[in-house]
């Protein structure tokens, strides 16, 4: 067996186990029913899909915390599968570290304009 | 100690440029590798996305202003290049979605079987292209 431990620790940032495989399900399954949600809404009615319609799905105080949850999940998702790549495909240590880096400030930064465009509404 | 089979060849350290375009895939490596090229490129969008969730949703004018980007375009970015990009995102959603109801439903049925892998990859790969034809021909004012 190779020594993979201390110093011979094989870096690779995963935390290893059930959570984040776990994690990656459930957000998923968050975001696909929130999906049918949203067609349900725009379905609802007749007439052309204007901006009274789309915004209207959005302005309810209940949708408003419901979108909210789903961008945290969707964050959370957008980091397990983004870091998985640059695990698997990045090798050099310090590269990886600065690539995991952009991704950590890309999605809080994004999570942050879709929380105030949501709450402005 | 005899020889009982002729080495084998190794391959290491493949050239993803040589390499990589002669692999020969199964439909279910083209769903995988798909997934992931698929969740790169909305990661990679984001902005883009959220950017569309803004004008779309926050006023009359920035909705009026939402339609003119696709329309006609915005700034030096003509509004054919915006349907495009938003096309590439629609089958980007599609592919992930479909990818992933395929991974949700084999975690939760054992569907471990090669035939299963075979016929719900291609089933996945068909199903969003399909769809993407569908949206796409709306985006693109077909019908």
């Amino acid at each position: 067996m190779s020594v993979n431990y201390g110093s011979k620790r094989v870096v690779v940032g995963a935390h290893y186990g059930l959570r984040d495989w776990l994690a990656q399900r459930i957000t998923a399954g968050l975001m696909a029913l929130f999906t049918l949600l949203v067609l349900v809404q725009l379905a609802w009615g007749s007439g052309p899909i204007g901006y009274d319609k789309w915004a209207g799905i959005f302005s309810s105080q209940w949708m408003k915390a419901l979108t909210f949850a789903i961008i945290v999940a969707m964050a959370y998702h957008v980091w397990v599968g983004v870091r998985d790549i640059w695990m698997d495909y990045i090798k050099p240590v310090g590269v990886r570290l600065g690539l995991q880096i952009f991704t950590m400030v890309w999605l809080v930064s994004c999570t942050g304009w879709a929380i105030q465009v949501l709450w402005r509404l | 100690m005899t020889e009982t089979a002729p080495k084998r060849p190794e391959f290491r350290n493949i050239n993803a440029l040589t390499d990589l375009p002669t692999y020969r895939l199964p439909p279910a490596g083209w769903v995988s590798i798909l997934h992931r090229v698929s969740g790169a490129l909305m990661f990679l969008l984001l902005p883009f996305i959220i950017w569309m969730f803004d004008t779309s949703v926050s006023s009359e004018i920035s909705f009026a202003k939402f339609k003119f980007a696709f329309n006609v375009g915005l700034g030096f970015v003509p509004g054919w290049f915006m349907k495009l990009v938003a096309l590439a995102l629609i089958w980007a959603y599609l592919h992930h979605l479909i990818a992933g109801i395929r991974h949700l439903y084999m975690d939760v049925q054992h569907a471990v079987s090669k035939e299963f892998g075979r016929s719900s990859a291609l089933v996945t790969l068909g199903l969003s292209i399909a769809l993407t034809l569908v949206l796409g021909a709306k985006l693109f004012g077909l019908y």
